[in-house]
């Protein structure tokens, strides 16, 4: 029995025949037409400001070596894709996606805002507006079109315990630490309450009850069979690597699932962010675990990559030159990367600012060039066909087009 | 009265626990069903709403004894806590917990967060006496060093005495295999010199097996030994969910709760670690009932505020084309912005970007001295901007000082959007998330006439007939503390200790002092019942029953069970029948409920 007659089957056991939801049906009927499947954005953030200068090396700009005497990552060792900027050697699995046109980089991109408080950053990049501390949704989440009838509980979700800022706000978005633990864990106890909240005439809990069971039903669903990656991919068991398998899970299944998000930390690389050696040490391991994660999802995907577009970002860059304690501190423009099937990609995008002392911002860090919601508003529209830029970062208007997509 | 889970089963004889009256049996209608708040209740229905609405959960008695009292008696005493005698076991509990009662300063240096480690290493800063704090700060300055690289690289930091040396073969044994009675037994047999020796000298896996079954001071002392700058959050977390749990004084218990969440500060925004207990205190809890322009003032020369929203940075630079200073800090508008928006006018209270310019412009020089050691407000005139403002329509000559954002809360606290926007949210906390807009005119009125005065807002809410309406009776769905603490309340649950229980908050979405946005958490019910929280609920209340959390302990066949409603009822019995009833999986089920999860 191939996946997607098992998921039908089984989505009829559990809900009986005629009396399973709308959307499931209609989310399975999708599964048999490609052209129908969901689009997803998958947004990855690097919280603590990842040092975007040895992540995607400008070894073309003899400053970066005068700057960083210590720390700068050797030409004879970066990943070259332009003869001027090359990956960082721990990103090796993403170098090939990079060539094959599947993966772009946006370089000296950032938020506008001059703040280099990691606190108030990652939150205005969440917000989606950079300066405003009072939007109280996300930007993910104003991505949703709204749904009345019929919409899949697991339209948005993601991963972890708490709901990230990117994805509060009206519409529905749910944090999954893993598909498994997504349940009531007392067998009885979930019986019992669920008929407990479906004859409850209290209208509201009575809804969001329903549509609750609804996605712990197709988590279980999920779970009937072990997740096992295509193509041989391998996922790291850090927190990011298991993160992005639950999403590819997700995906897999045609549950409905639109938009994600997750994150990957440690990058504030104050001291000795590199070991002996340049290549190796705090942030070699870092982007370790981040490449290798990509590009298993990258394997694991195949042909659905044409479907997803992930998106990462870091609240901002670091200081383009290296402090005393062979680390970095805080700055302000870093690099994106897009990866996708329909990603305009083995290209470096953006105009690079170079890093002459006045051409750096406020004389230390590298300058940005390029809106953070520029890019994102481009994914949003060309990807997931949502036109309304200005409702999604109020506020904001958007620049030329990159054309990423 | 106690009933046992058969009696409960049979569904005859059900005593209604406070707040579960009858209303509870018919159909919940919108939530803002205007004639829902003309609507008037029974006597022993007032008595229970109010409970739900003025506490933090009824428990077993509670009704009891306020129904003696009488419910105006009741209401009065609550809006005046001086009047209760508070519970002795409250004061007891919050001994321990010593951070709440220091200064940021005292707590950085008990406490130091990792940035004041640096300046420990350096020897700028002494290290603390209490030799428990003393290890732990050695500690993190060993740690400290070897990542800067002037120590040999240095994982595992030894101990300053070896085990061997301050414990007994017989006793170390007991540490690493004993069974837990035993191993708490060892513990408080210890004289304390002895305990700290052992504690510091002990490895970090033996000691976190002690965490939960030794008393509150030697479990401060484990954190202390693993994180120091933990013991505030830990500190802030447990002195809050006590308080809440045990203060016969719960009205003002809330009010606390409502108006830090109004006037919010995030605790893990750098300096605010150790600023949060102070900011509490003394800007906050004194005018829960006071005066607003006081508390208003209170929070705006508070450093965690003026840290949180930036304005210890806001400085007026005169322009010098000439000269442009490089990383020359400028005017910050935060401050101003969130205090027009979220503390008094509210969003549609009139104001324009202008205004946030110009308040801005106001609190310039408003700062913090010496923000890493003493964190006290300081109004540095140098960098304040002496031009003329115009705020709502009211100019603030030029020449002005501190004065200047002195006379910005005036002008706020006095504002008619002011009145209406603070009046709204007390109501929408209090009574519906649309409370009805003539309860909202009287109670602004109060608000100006009284100047500000908090009580006579309250007052004037309180003794309305639209809170004491069917309309507002269960019209609001609990938030995940109030879930949290009104479930230990209910089950009249054994407390060891909660830090158990604030981890559950994280699970609940609602981490205590960890809202991110100034915004505050939302009271509004739309906020709290979405899938993922919903599951949450589901599985704390079960756990919770069951004894699976630790710190807390839960007699379920002693559990008072409220009534619910008919389908609730149905669903219960139908899981008991045909097996063993467990009265754990009720009681949990029952804390799951719908009926439970409203207020």
């Amino acid at each position: 029995m191939n996946r997607r007659l098992f998921l039908k089957s089984s989505a009829v056991a559990m809900f009986g025949v005629g009396t399973a939801p709308a959307w499931l049906s209609r989310a399975l009927y999708a599964a048999d037409a490609p052209s129908a499947r969901k689009k997803v954005l998958i947004t990855v953030f690097q919280r603590g400001a990842v040092d975007g200068l040895n992540m995607v090396v400008p070894f073309g700009d003899k400053n970066y070596y005068s700057l960083r005497p210590t720390i700068a990552i050797p030409n004879t060792a970066v990943l070259d894709l332009d003869g001027f900027f090359g990956l960082h050697p721990s990103l090796a699995p993403l170098k090939p996606i990079y060539t094959s046109g599947h993966m772009a980089i946006v370089d000296a991109v950032g938020s506008p805002d001059p703040t280099r408080s990691h606190f108030d950053a990652q939150d205005y990049m969440e917000s989606g507006t950079p300066g405003r501390k009072s939007t109280t949704d996300g930007w993910l989440n104003r991505t949703l079109a709204p749904v009345r009838e019929n919409k899949s509980p697991v339209r948005a979700v993601g991963l972890g315990t708490a709901l990230p800022r990117a994805l509060r706000g009206r519409n529905e978005a749910v944090a999954i630490s893993t598909v498994a633990d997504f349940q009531v864990r007392d067998a009885r106890g979930a019986e019992t309450f669920e008929s407990m909240y479906a004859s409850t005439l209290d209208r509201t809990l009575n809804g969001a009850a329903k549509d609750t069971f609804d996605a712990v039903r197709l988590m279980k669903s999920i779970q009937k069979t072990p997740y096992v990656p295509a193509a041989g991919a391998k996922y790291p068991g850090s927190r990011f690597g298991r993160g992005m398998e639950q999403i590819a899970r997700l995906i897999k299944s045609d549950i409905g699932l639109e938009v994600a998000f997750t994150d990957i930390g440690g990058w504030d690389t104050h001291v000795n962010q590199i070991a002996a050696q340049p290549t190796a040490g705090q942030l070699a391991n870092l982007l370790g675990d981040f490449g290798n994660t990509l590009g298993a999802f990258y394997q694991d995907m195949g042909d659905r990559m044409s479907d997803i577009v992930i998106v990462t970002m870091s609240e901002f860059g670091r200081t383009a030159r290296e402090n005393g304690t062979r680390g970095t501190d805080h700055g302000h423009a870093n690099a994106m990367f897009v990866m996708g099937g329909s990603v305009r990609g083995g290209k470096v995008y953006g105009e690079w600012p170079g890093l002459e002392r006045e051409q750096l911002y406020e004389g230390r860090d590298l300058a940005l060039t390029t809106d953070f919601r520029d890019v994102l508003g481009e994914l949003v529209t060309r990807h997931l066909g949502n036109r309304d830029v200005t409702t999604i970062f109020p506020g904001y208007r958007p620049g030329k087009s990159l054309a990423i997509l | 009265m106690r009933l046992a889970l058969s009696a409960f089963l049979c569904a005859g004889l059900i005593v209604p626990l406070a707040g579960f009256g009858k209303l509870q049996n018919k159909a919940r209608k919108p939530d803002n069903d205007a004639k829902l708040f003309q609507k008037k209740l029974s006597k022993d229905d007032q008595l229970r709403h109010a409970l739900d609405r003025l506490t933090f959960g009824p428990r077993p008695g509670d009704f009891e004894a306020a129904k003696k009292l009488g419910l105006k008696k009741w209401l009065d005493r609550q809006l005046h806590p001086e009047k209760i005698k508070e519970n002795p076991t409250l004061a007891a509990r919050l001994q321990p917990l010593d951070s709440l009662r220091m200064t940021g300063a005292e707590i950085a240096r008990n406490y130091p967060p990792q940035q004041l480690i640096r300046q420990v290493a350096n020897g700028r800063l002494p290290m603390p006496e209490d030799p428990v704090l003393r290890a732990a700060v050695q500690r993190m300055v060993k740690r400290y060093n070897a990542r800067k690289g002037t120590e040999e690289k240095d994982d595992k930091v030894e101990p300053a005495r070896p085990l061997t040396d301050v414990l007994a073969p017989a006793e170390i044994r007991t540490l690493r295999n004993g069974k837990p009675d035993e191993k708490r037994e060892l513990i408080a047999s210890m004289p304390e010199d002895k305990l700290d020796d052992a504690l510091i000298a002990m490895a970090p896996g033996i000691r976190q097996q002690l965490f939960n079954i030794v008393n509150e001071d030697t479990r401060r002392k484990i954190l202390l030994l693993t994180t120091p700058q933990q013991l505030i959050s830990y500190d802030l977390n447990t002195g809050k969910l006590y308080r809440a749990m045990f203060s016969n004084r719960q009205l003002e218990e809330l009010m606390v709760d409502f108006w830090y969440n109004h006037f919010n500060v995030y605790l893990d925004k750098g300096a605010d670690r150790y600023m949060v207990p102070a900011y509490e205190r003394e800007a906050i809890r004194p005018h829960v009932l006071g005066n607003f322009r006081e508390m208003l003032g209170a929070t705006a020369h508070s450093p965690a505020m003026l840290f949180y929203l930036d304005n210890w940075q806001s400085v007026f630079v005169t322009p010098n084309p000439r000269a442009p200073r490089r990383n020359a800090r400028g005017l910050n508008e935060n401050y101003a912005r969130e205090l027009l928006e979220l503390h008094t006018l509210g969003v549609e209270g009139g104001y324009t970007q202008k205004d946030i310019v110009e308040v801005a412009r106001c609190f310039t020089g408003w700062t913090i001295r010496n923000l890493q050691q003493d964190g006290a407000f300081f109004y540095n005139d140098r960098v304040h901007d002496k031009g003329e403002k115009v705020v709502l329509g009211v100019t603030i000559p030029a020449g002005g000082n501190q004065s200047d954002g002195e006379k910005v809360l005036d002008i706020l606290s006095t504002h008619a959007s002011t009145a209406r926007f603070v009046s709204r949210k007390l109501a929408m906390r209090f009574v519906a998330d649309e409370p009805p807009a003539q309860l909202i005119d009287r109670m602004a009125a109060t608000f100006t006439k009284s100047g500000g005065d908090i009580r006579q807002v309250m007052k004037t809410m309180l003794e309305s007939k639209e809170f004491m309406s069917a309309g507002a009776v269960h019209s609001k769905v609990k938030t995940p503390f109030e879930m949290v603490v009104s479930a230990v309340r209910a089950l009249d649950a054994q407390v060891e200790f909660v830090s158990t229980l604030a981890i559950q908050l994280n699970t609940l979405g609602q981490p205590l002092y960890r809202k991110q946005e100034p915004t505050g958490y939302s009271t509004a019910n739309a906020e709290w019942v979405n899938s993922a929280a919903l599951l949450a609920r589901m599985n704390f209340a079960l756990a919770l029953a069951q004894n699976k959390i630790a710190g807390i302990k839960v007699d379920a066949e002693k559990f008072s069970y409220p009534q619910v409603s008919k389908a609730t009822q149905a669903a219960i019995d139908n899981a008991m029948k045909d097996k063993t009833p467990t009265p754990a999986l009720a009681a949990g089920l029952i804390i799951g409920s719908p009926e439970f999860q409203r207020r």
